[in-house]
């Protein structure tokens, strides 16, 4: 499910072409959008990045552990809070978690409300009736999912992509992985430019519209020229890697310094995930 | 008991469906169908997400560790380019009938191109990437939507291809077929595990009174909730991107399917044949949790308190032993209407579905077979 953060211009139906145009370009301006907040002053930006997933592991762990709603509410304002303090703009994230919600979560939720057996809540027409215990398993799986897609995007939107990756290595992840993840991360944005001038360069040349077969035949055409680019463009790297002394070790540059203020945040925060478990057991 | 006894019975069971739970998995199933089978964090309680992160543990282990050996110092740039291309390819929308369209996710042509650890390592990078930057399925879930689409995915897929194309030439038209086949239902065994992950949540998760606290549907529902939408449009798409990309790169650069069937690594799939049994043993899974539903009791994941704590899970509810008396109180409401026509949905699913892959695979082996010449030699 991909929560868009542009607003739909166009709301006429687009060809394949031009959906897919936008999912890549919405993609490029979202990480954009995110390194321009990771820029700014605030709370989270200054944290040490290693206190920064680790606090919000621990935040996401008391989410999923809660068996009590009102502390679920008490997290998703944690997240505001948080959000706040990290001049995260607040328009932006309630939207981006509710707008979608009702979507996705919403509808799933819908038939638990009616088809989870207990004592009927509200009575409604045709033999329905909406029951307590639907009604509360439904509330669960909304302030739940919402308020977890809030504490990722939260830590999403404060941290420089780079920067989470280096993070990664106090969660154990061998350097290896943490060398090809940053890879990985390079070149998501050159094959995302590079799609993008292949879907460019082909709307550019069409007139009329073109038949689902037809689009299909292209797509596939697309994807093995973006394959054969990849497959390309990793012997070029390998090659490059090579002259420049790579012999297969990675080597990860580790400068992160703890700050006292790292150490009273990192605390606080898990301190506050280590309360909200204990009053939602 | 004849057949036409057996469709009136299914005509009859079909018909006691009411018509809005009808039209109401109509619309989900073609609505879940364009979004990716993510699943965000709240859907799973954080001790399955444990427990599939576990379980992910080896794969990733022994992946990276035989990359190192077969490619060595090549597989970083190789293997952090395939993710970067699983990634963009789960962007393209592929157009499907009615307007609409679906994602692919691109697993099952990363193992057929360079085999099932490479591809298994791309996609879980890809699917780690979307979790922390775009905010697609969740962090703590980052092992259940590897297990589904970075295990599941590449490595029953390659091994349908290498099955049912394996020994033929690179330029065969089987090699198209085993490519789709592979996509198809490897795609839909993926939803099945996230239909189970799904489904075990309200059997072992929920309040004193019963109130699911995760996932709120039970496997009669969440099973087919996952494979009949996965059977009928997304994995036919997945399939059909792999095997129209693989028809493509025969035609362009064949160079790059012979990769996995070169001899070396033809003795990869010597490790599938070692791995039988798990194959075998996952087909019994499937074939036995329809059975399952047919006594309530018993039904897979609704384990009693001894059995959970046998289990090593820490989070039995408190009181469960007392509620244990209770507890066929919510599975005597299961028979509700809708309740109970939902797990009969299932079998029928179940039923129709095996029922549709075999024709379907028989249907392909033999049109794509015929007029075709055989195999150049067998190999023991």
């Amino acid at each position: 499910m991909s929560s868009g953060t542009v607003p739909r211009l166009h709301r006429r139906r687009r060809s394949l072409l031009e959906k897919t145009l936008a999912d890549l370009t919405q993609a490029l301006e979202q990480s954009l959008f995110a390194e321009d907040i990771a820029r700014q002053r605030g709370l989270l930006q200054a944290l040490d990045p290693r206190v920064k997933v680790i606090s919000i592991l621990a935040l996401l762990i008391a989410v999923g552990l809660s068996r009590s709603l009102p502390v679920l509410l008490g997290l998703y304002g944690v997240a505001l809070v948080l959000a706040w303090w990290s001049a995260v703009p607040m328009g932006f994230f309630i939207k981006r978690v509710w707008l979608f919600m009702p979507f996705f979560t919403g509808v799933i939720a819908v038939p638990a409300l009616f088809v989870t057996p207990g004592p009927a809540l509200v009575a409604l027409p045709l033999g329905l009736a909406i029951t307590r215990p639907g009604a509360t398993t439904a509330l669960f799986l909304l302030l739940r999912v919402s308020t977890s897609v809030s504490l990722g995007v939260l830590l999403m939107l404060t941290t420089a992509w780079a920067t989470l990756l280096k993070a990664l290595s106090v969660l154990r992840v061998p350097e290896g992985f943490i060398l090809i993840l940053g890879m990985t991360y390079r070149y998501i944005f050159l094959l995302l430019l590079t799609a993008e001038d292949m879907f460019l360069s082909r709307k550019s040349r069409i007139v009329g519209r073109m038949t689902s077969a037809d689009e299909r035949q292209w797509l596939a055409a697309s994807i093995g020229t973006l394959l054969d680019k990849s497959l390309h463009l990793s012997s070029e790297v390998y090659l490059a890697m090579q002259a420049r002394g790579y012999r297969g070790q990675a080597r990860t540059l580790d400068t992160f310094r703890m700050s006292v203020h790292d150490w009273l945040w990192g605390v606080a925060i898990l301190g506050v995930a280590a309360g909200m478990i204990w009053l939602g057991r | 008991m004849s057949p036409s006894s057996v469709y009136q019975s299914v005509q009859v069971l079909f018909r006691k469906i009411p018509n809005w739970v009808k039209i109401y998995y109509a619309a989900l199933g073609i609505w879940l169908t364009t979004t990716a089978m993510h699943i965000p964090d709240g859907y799973l309680s954080p001790a399955t997400c444990a427990v599939m992160f576990v379980v992910m543990l080896p794969f990733w282990y022994f992946g990276l560790k035989k990359l190192r050996e077969k490619l060595n110092a090549r597989s970083a740039p190789l293997v952090a380019l395939l993710a970067a291309f699983c990634f963009i390819i789960m962007m393209f929308n592929v157009p499907i009938p009615g307007g609409t369209t679906a994602h692919a996710v691109g697993g099952a042509l990363a193992a057929i191109i360079l085999g099932p650890e490479v591809a298994s390592i791309a996609v879980s990078i890809a699917l780690i990437i979307q979790a922390f930057f775009f905010g697609d399925g969740g962090i703590l879930c980052i092992g259940a939507n590897c297990f589904n689409m970075a295990v599941v995915l590449p490595y029953v897929s390659y091994a349908i291809y290498q099955a049912i194309s394996g020994k033929f030439p690179v330029q065969s038209r089987r090699r198209v077929a085993g490519a789709f086949l592979g996509g198809w239902l490897a795609l839909t065994l993926a939803a099945f595990f996230a239909g189970v992950e799904f489904g075990i949540q309200p059997a072992l998760f929920h309040t004193a009174d019963g109130t699911p606290l995760y996932a709120p549907y039970p496997l009669s529902v969440s099973i087919p909730g996952m494979v009949i939408p996965h059977l009928l449009i997304a994995g036919v798409v997945e399939g059909l991107i792999t095997a129209l990309v693989v028809a493509y790169v025969q035609r362009t650069n064949q160079a790059a399917l012979e990769v996995t069937a070169q001899p070396a690594l033809a003795a990869e799939v010597g490790t599938f044949r070692r791995l039988r049994l798990l194959w075998i043993g996952l087909a019994v899974l499937i074939l036995a949790t329809p059975l399952g539903l047919l006594a309530p009791g018993t039904a897979w994941g609704e384990w009693g308190s001894d059995e959970l704590t046998g289990r090593g899970l820490a989070f039995v509810p408190q009181g469960l032993k007392q509620l244990e008396g209770l507890w066929g109180a919510p599975l005597a409401g299961y028979d509700l209407p809708a309740l109970g026509n939902s797990s009969l949905g299932y079998i029928l699913s179940a039923a129709v579905g095996i029922v549709v892959i075999g024709i379907v695979a028989w249907l392909f082996t033999v049109l794509l077979t015929s007029g075709r010449p055989p195999a150049p030699k067998e190999q023991a």
